[in-house]
C-alpha cells in the first residue's frame, strides 16, 4: 500500500498500461515536455519516450479525430483534453464519429480509446474552466462514462478504462488532484460499470459521482450524529450503470437522494430518478431529491462558486428537511 | 512515366463500374426505392480509379457521404454496397449507415463521413498509428472544395505536416459546395492548394478528370508518404455532372460552364485516350458490357433481398455485440 495523490494515479495508472500494452499511447497539450497543466502526466516521457508520450498543437479536433483513426488502426490511445470545457470544441468528432461509428457500420469498426479531460468546479475559474460535463457525455449512446472520486479509482477505472475495447470518457475532478488516499501496490485493474457502496445506512440512501464522493460522506457523518443513518453510493461510471447496486440500497433505505454537480437539467440524477421512479415506486417512503448545482453557468468568486455547487451543509440540511 | 496497358484497362474498367453503378443508385432513387439521400460522383470517378489503383492493400481509404466511387474502388462488394442503399438485409453496414455511410473496412474502405471536415483529423491519426506501430501503410483522405474552410482541415493538415506523417489529403476540387460557388467564399483562387504554403506543404494540383494524371499524382504521393516525409495536399480539378444530391438539378450552375465540363467527361476523355493508343473499341466495349451486367446483378439481388434483421436494430453500440448501458 502507498499514499498516492488523485493526481499521481492517473500517471501510475497511464504508466501501468504503457508498461504492459506497447499499443498504449497518450498524446494532448502540454502532455509531454510539461507533463500537463495539472501535471497528472509528470514523468511519462522520460520513461516511454517521444513516440509514445506527444504534445500536440492547440487542437482539439485534431487530439480526438487522430486518437480515433489510431484506434482503427492498431493503437489503444489516450487522448488528454486539458479541460472538459473544451469538449465543446471536438464535439463533432466525440459524438458523431467516436460515439457512433461502430453501430453506423455494424460493428466493422472497433475504437478502443480514452478521452481524459479535467473536468468540475470549485477552483474559481469561472464558466469556461468549471463545468461539470459529465451529463453530456452520458447522453450520447456509444461512449462509456467514467468519473472516479478516489486515487485508487483513479488507477484502476484508468486501467480498465484503456483495456475496455469501446470509447471511453474518463472526467478526473480538478478539485480532487491534491487528494490522498491508499493505493494498493501492483497491478490494479478495475471494472467499468461497477458502483460502490462506501458507508452503509438504513435510512436513506445518497447517490454521488466524483467530488461530491467526499462531501456525501462528510454529509453522512454530519448525518449520523442527527440520527439518520446514511448510505452513500459512489456510481464511479455513468455509462454502464450498476443499477443494481443502486435499486438495492433504495430497496433497504426506501429514500432516494442524488448529489450531483452538474447543472439541474437533465443531469445524471435524473436519470437514476427516473429509473428508481419506475421500478421501485412502491418501495419508496417519500420523494426523490436532486441536490444539484442550479441551472445556471458557474460564477468565478469564491461565494457565488461555493453557493452554487452542493456543499456539505446544503446536502445535509436538505436531507434533514426532507427525511428527518 | 509509362502506364502499361493492363493498367490503363484497369482503370478504365473502374471509372465505368463506378458510373454504372451510381448511374443505378439515382435510377434506383426516382423509383423510390433508394431512400433518404444520395450524393453521386458521376463525373469525379477519375479521382477515385487513380487513387485506389495506387493504393495497396493496407492502404486505407477515408471518404465523404459523397463516397460510393471510393468505396466501391477499393474492392467493397458491390452488391452489398446496393444492398446498404437499398437498406436491404445484404447492406454492407446492415443498414445503419446508408448511402452517407459505406464503409469496408475489409478493404480499407475505412469509412464515409457526413460531417464536413471530421475525417481529415481520423485519416491523419490512422497514418500515426502506421507511424508508431512502423508499417508501410498510407491513408488517403478524399474531401470537397467547401471542406477547406471549416477548422478541423486546418488542424489535420497541420498536425500532419508537424509529425510528418503518411497521409495524403486529397480535395475533389468541383467547383461547388451545395449549391455554392467555392468561389464566392474563399480569398484565394485555389482552396487547397493556395493554402498548403501554410502547412510548410507544395500545392498540388492535378486534372482530376485525367485518371492517367491522377494515378500518377497518387503514387508519388504515396511513395513520399512511404518513405516518410510526410503528407500531401493535392487539389483534383473536376465537377460533378449531376445537383449535389437526390434530385438536385443543379440549377444554379451557367450552363456553359456545364457544356465545357461534359466535354471533359473523364470516361468519354479515356476512351477516346484508350482508342488513340490502339486499344481494341471491342475491348472497351466489353469492359462496358461487364460493368452493366455487373450493376444488374447487384440490382436483382438486392431487389430480391428482405429487408434487415430487426433484431440488428439492438447490436454493436459496444464491442460485445450489444447496446445494453445498465446491468
Ligand atoms: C459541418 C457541416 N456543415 C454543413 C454540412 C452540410 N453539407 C453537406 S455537404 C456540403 C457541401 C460540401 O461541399 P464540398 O466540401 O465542396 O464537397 P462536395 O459536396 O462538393 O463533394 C454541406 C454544406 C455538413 N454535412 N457538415
Ligand atoms: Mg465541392
Amino acid at each position: 500500500m502507498a499514499e498516492l495523490t488523485y493526481r499521481d494515479a492517473v500517471a501510475r495508472g497511464l504508466a501501468q498500461e504503457m508498461e504492459r500494452d506497447e499499443r498504449v499511447v497518450l498524446i494532448g497539450e502540454d502532455v509531454a515536455k510539461a507533463g500537463g497543466v495539472f501535471k497528472t502526466t509528470a514523468g511519462l516521457l522520460e520513461r516511454f519516450g517521444p513516440t509514445r508520450v506527444r504534445d500536440t498543437p492547440i487542437s482539439e479536433e485534431a487530439i480526438t479525430g487522430m486518437i480515433m483513426g489510431a484506434a482503427m488502426n492498431g493503437l489503444r490511445p489516450v487522448g488528454e483534453l486539458m479541460f472538459s470545457d473544451f469538449l465543446a470544441t471536438c464535439w463533432d468528432i466525440v459524438t458523431n464519429q467516436i460515439a457512433k461509428t461502430r453501430y453506423m457500420t455494424n460493428g466493422q469498426v472497433e475504437l478502443p480509446l480514452v478521452i481524459r479531460t479535467a473536468n468540475g468546479g470549485g477552483a474559481r475559474f469561472g464558466g469556461q474552466h468549471s463545468q461539470s460535463l459529465e451529463n453530456w457525455a452520458m447522453a450520447v449512446p456509444g461512449l462509456k462514462v467514467v468519473a472516479p472520486s478516489s486515487p485508487a479509482d483513479v488507477v484502476g477505472l484508468l486501467a480498465a478504462a484503456i483495456r475496455d475495447p469501446d470509447p471511453v470518457v474518463f472526467f478526473e475532478h480538478k478539485m480532487l488532484f491534491p487528494i490522498k488516499g491508499e493505493v494498493p501496490d501492483g497491478e490494479l485493474v478495475d471494472e467499468l460499470g461497477t458502483a460502490r457502496v462506501l458507508r452503509e445506512g438504513n435510512d436513506v440512501t445518497l447517490v454521488a459521482l466524483a467530488r461530491m464522493v467526499p462531501m456525501a460522506l462528510e454529509a453522512a457523518e454530519a448525518l449520523a450524529a442527527a440520527g439518520i443513518s446514511v448510505e452513500v453510493i459512489d456510481l464511479r461510471s455513468l455509462v454502464p450503470l450498476d443499477t443494481r447496486t443502486l435499486l438495492g440500497s433504495v430497496t433497504k433505505t426506501s429514500r432516494l437522494f442524488t448529489v450531483e454537480e452538474n447543472p439541474r437539467l437533465i443531469g445524471w440524477g435524473a436519470e437514476i430518478s427516473s429509473i428508481v421512479a419506475e421500478e421501485l415506486f412502491w418501495d419508496l417512503d417519500g420523494p426523490i431529491v436532486r441536490i444539484t448545482t442550479p441551472h445556471i453557468p458557474l460564477p468565478a468568486a469564491d461565494e457565488l462558486e461555493d453557493l452554487a455547487i452542493p456543499s456539505v451543509q446544503r446536502i445535509v440540511e436538505t436531507v434533514r428537511r426532507s427525511a428527518g | 512515366m509509362e502506364i502499361d496497358t493492363p493498367t490503363r484497362l484497369s482503370l478504365y474498367r473502374e471509372m465505368v463500374r463506378a458510373r454504372y453503378f451510381e448511374q443505378r443508385a439515382y435510377d434506383l432513387f426516382i423509383e423510390g426505392l433508394l431512400k433518404g439521400t444520395t450524393h453521386l460522383g458521376l463525373g469525379q470517378e477519375a479521382v477515385a480509379a487513380g487513387f485506389a489503383a495506387a493504393m495497396r492493400e493496407g492502404d486505407m481509404t477515408y471518404c465523404t457521404y459523397r463516397g460510393h466511387n471510393h468505396t466501391l474502388l477499393r474492392g467493397a462488394p458491390m452488391d452489398a454496397l446496393m444492398g446498404e442503399l437499398l437498406g436491404r438485409a445484404n447492406g454492407i453496414c446492415g443498414g445503419k449507415g446508408g448511402s452517407m455511410h459505406l464503409t469496408d473496412v475489409t478493404k480499407g474502405a475505412m469509412g464515409s463521413y457526413a460531417i464536413v471536415g471530421a475525417h481529415l483529423p481520423i485519416a491523419a491519426g490512422a497514418a500515426w498509428a502506421a507511424q508508431v506501430r512502423g508499417t508501410d501503410q498510407a491513408s488517403v483522405c478524399f474531401f470537397g472544395d467547401g471542406t477547406t474552410n471549416i477548422g478541423a482541415f486546418h488542424e489535420a493538415l497541420n498536425i500532419a505536416a508537424v509529425w510528418s506523417l503518411p497521409v495524403v489529403f486529397v480535395c475533389e476540387n468541383n467547383l461547388y459546395m451545395e449549391y455554392t460557388p467555392i468561389g464566392d467564399v474563399i480569398a484565394v483562387e485555389h482552396p487547397a492548394a493556395d493554402r498548403a504554403p501554410a502547412y510548410g506543404l507544395e500545392g498540388i494540383i492535378v486534372d482530376g478528370n485525367d485518371v492517367d494524371a491522377v494515378y500518377e499524382t497518387a503514387l508519388r504521393a504515396l511513395a513520399r508518404a512511404r518513405r516518410g516525409e510526410g503528407p500531401s495536399l493535392i487539389e483534383a480539378k473536376t465537377y460533378r455532372h449531376g445537383g449535389h444530391s437526390r434530385a438536385d438539378p443543379a440549377k444554379y450552375r451557367p450552363s456553359a460552364e456545364v457544356e465545357e465540363w461534359m466535354k471533359r467527361d473523364p470516361i468519354v476523355l479515356y476512351r477516346d485516350r484508350l482508342l488513340a493508343l490502339a486499344v481494341e473499341v471491342g475491348d472497351l466495349d466489353q469492359i462496358e458490357a461487364e460493368a452493366l451486367a455487373e450493376v444488374d446483378h447487384a440490382t436483382e439481388l438486392t431487389k430480391a433481398t428482405p429487408p434487415p434483421d430487426v433484431a440488428g436494430l439492438m447490436t454493436e453500440v459496444w464491442a460485445d455485440g450489444g447496446s445494453a448501458w445498465r446491468n
